[in-house]
């Protein structure tokens, strides 16, 4: 039964959606670090975002304005981030982290009325055709358009660094902000921008945990997926297409665990449920080994705050 | 100056104490909550019994979603100390916090939900006997599985659990020799995304029925958009998955929260160990769905009304552990004793208890 292909098909579904909130997320992030600016608040914000998109679900009964609800979310709380560390110069360490911890508690103290309310059906595309077509059906078909916007989003990111000319001025704000504010490129503009975007993003990566994937609302129901999508920003290099790729290393682990145990494999189980931790720490161990690569990566103005020449 | 400061520090003095006099008068129940009331499960279950205590008139506080560990001790510790006579700890690793704070309050009663130890003469422990419903859920997923595949969703590898997994088992052997029971462990009492997570991998390793010892409705729903049966766990969860759910293990707490909470307030309260089930109503059983069919539900509610009066038990012998040597003789019922410290699992249940 595990090499039958039809089961392989739907085990690879659930590992792309379970890893659907880290790619947001991480491209999110990935885009405010590349300018410069190191946002730790990334699981206050995702989990804004999920209490908001659930929020507004249950409210107005309106799947659209949810999910956009939920971006403007985060994007109020990387706001408050990026009015901190931008135009207050506060520590960016500090902040994100105080960011983080305010998110949790907020959205916990919002989504007290929520507890315990079951989502309202997301809208999915071709849902008979993940059914009918073994392998690729599960797949690529029967998914809501929030995953299928996640499965582009780290391409359309890649585009957008290495070809656009805005893609352009970010990378130059965050490698080297005092030339590219020489140029005339107003720094604190961009990073405030990339801010909002990484916001906009994390917020949607909760929504889409509340609302499609479990769907429900509960107290720290994010569970340090925004840790993780973090930690991938770093090993992926600031490269989006191997944050996708990280993104569902991390994922499928999660997702396979489950079915080792399920199948009565005997790896005992506490070492099978921390496998997802221990392959990130792996992962970034073996990148790490080449410190002249990540020099060359890493965003060099990143969690430093600029200071604009008077 | 000094003179009026005097009198009105020794009248502010005296009315403070007029005042704790009174709080001191007043009857307080404690309630502390491993997971949220709106988890529509276990906590749900035990609110539902607080509720029951405020109805026949004491004042009742609860505190909910207290991890297990350091922050349940200050929590009962801290609820001892604001005047609460009465504590129900709602939860197995609340064990030792709470016979920490009964050793230093000895005049506060403890009670001690699914827990065995009762280290001071204010601390008395309760459980229900779940495991009877278990028997019922696995007499219907023998009938009702084409697949002769169950899925279970598991918390921690303690003795309530295995039991559960046990009786469940067993049950279902004796309708259908062929089935397999498969377990994903959890590890948590109640985390919805790993719970519809574990419940998918059942499903897509071809459970078709799901039963979970976990806490939220995540299992049932994943179940009830998969298509496959279900079973609500400690509440009636038919209306989160109005196809899926066949029925419901329900906890009613409400008569024994009521009748302790009434003996300590009168003075009559005595350290205990109550174990009860389905005869004294502790152990109740949701609405069965229709899909059953009349015959099943004749059987399963003279089934459950056997196990009530004793006719049947849970765990009548022969039983065998997975590696075939017999843990219950033939003919005899498996006594309390070992029932509480039961840690193997019995043949047909696939893979090891995690250590």
């Amino acid at each position: 039964m595990i090499f039958d292909i039809s089961f392989i098909g739907v085990v690879i579904a659930s590992i792309m959606a379970s890893s659907v909130p880290l790619i947001l997320a991480a491209s999110g992030e990935l885009i405010t670090e590349r300018s410069g600016v190191l946002n730790l608040g990334v699981e206050g914000m995702m989990i804004i975002g999920a209490i908001s998109g659930f929020a507004l679900m249950i409210v107005t009964g309106n799947l659209f304005i949810a999910i956009i609800g939920s971006m403007f979310a985060g994007i109020i709380i990387s706001t408050i981030f990026g009015f901190l560390t931008q135009t207050l110069l506060t520590n960016h360490v500090a902040t994100g982290l105080a960011l983080t911890i305010f998110g949790i508690g907020m959205s916990a103290m919002l989504g007290k009325n929520f507890v315990g309310i079951p989502g309202k059906e997301f809208p999915v595309f071709f849902d008979n055709l993940s059914e009918s077509i073994p392998f690729f059906g599960p797949i690529l078909f029967g998914h809501s358009i929030i995953f299928y916007f996640a499965f582009i989003l780290p391409f359309l990111t890649n585009y957008f660094l290495k070809k656009t000319k805005i893609g352009l001025m970010v990378r130059a704000v965050g490698d080297s902000p005092d030339s590219a504010s020489n140029q005339g490129i107003n720094v604190i503009l961009v990073r405030y921008l990339c801010i909002l975007y990484g916001g906009a993003m994390c917020g949607l990566a909760g929504a889409y945990l509340s609302m499609i994937y479990t769907p429900q609302w509960i107290e720290n129901m994010t569970g340090g997926r925004g840790w993780i999508a973090l930690a991938l920003v770093v090993f992926s290099t600031w490269n989006p297409v191997r944050v996708l790729i990280g993104a569902m290393i991390f994922g499928g682990i999660t997702i396979l665990q489950l079915h080792m145990q399920a199948l009565g494999l005997r790896i005992p189980v506490q070492f099978l449920s921390s496998l997802p931790y221990i392959m990130t720490i792996i992962v970034l161990v073996v990148i790490s080994r080449d410190s002249r690569k990540i020099k060359l990566s890493t965003p060099s103005s990143l969690g430093k705050s600029f200071y604009k020449e008077k | 100056m000094l003179k009026n400061f005097i009198r009105y520090f020794i009248s502010s003095l005296f009315f403070l104490a007029l005042t704790s006099l009174s709080a001191k008068a007043e009857f307080k129940v404690g309630f502390v909550y491993v997971g949220p009331t709106g988890d529509h499960g276990w906590t749900f279950q035990h609110d539902e019994g607080r509720k029951a205590v405020e109805a026949a008139g004491m004042k009742a506080t609860y505190v909910e979603s207290v991890p297990e560990g350091a922050d349940s001790e200050r929590v009962i510790r801290q609820l001892a100390q604001s005047g609460h006579d009465i504590i129900f700890t709602t939860s197995f690793g609340y064990m030792d916090p709470t016979n920490k704070v009964a050793k230093d309050f000895p005049n506060v009663k403890f009670e001690h939900a699914t827990g065995y130890k009762r280290e001071h003469s204010n601390v008395s422990t309760y459980s229900a006997r779940f495991y009877q419903g278990r028997t019922l859920l696995g007499h219907i997923a023998g009938n009702m599985t084409k697949t002769n595949t169950i899925g279970y969703i598991a918390s921690f590898p303690i003795p309530e659990v295995i039991r559960g997994i046990n009786a469940m088992t067993l049950a279902a052997q004796k309708v259908n020799p062929n089935i397999k029971t498969k377990i994903v462990w959890v590890f948590t009492w109640y985390d919805p995304g790993k719970e519809a997570e574990a419940a998918q991998a059942l499903i897509d390793q071809g459970a078709d029925i799901i039963m979970q010892h976990t806490d939220s409705t995540a299992p049932v729903q994943t179940a009830e958009k998969a298509g496959v049966w279900s079973f609500g766990q400690a509440s009636d969860m038919q209306r989160f998955a109005p196809k899926s759910v066949l029925t419901s293990i329900i906890d009613d707490w409400a008569p024994y929260y009521v009748e302790r909470s009434k003996a300590a307030k009168n003075g009559t309260w005595k350290q205990q160990d109550t174990w009860h089930g389905l005869q004294e109503g502790m152990v109740a059983m949701g609405p069965y769905n229709s899909a059953l069919g009349a015959k099943l539900i004749a059987e399963v509610e003279q089934l459950q009304k056997d196990l009530a009066s004793g006719k049947a038990n849970s765990f009548t012998g022969p039983i065998y552990d997975q590696k075939g040597n017999i843990i219950v003789a033939e003919g005899s019922t498996a006594d309390d004793g070992l029932l509480a410290g039961m840690s193997v699992y019995v043949k047909g249940v696939e893979g090891d208890i995690p250590q």
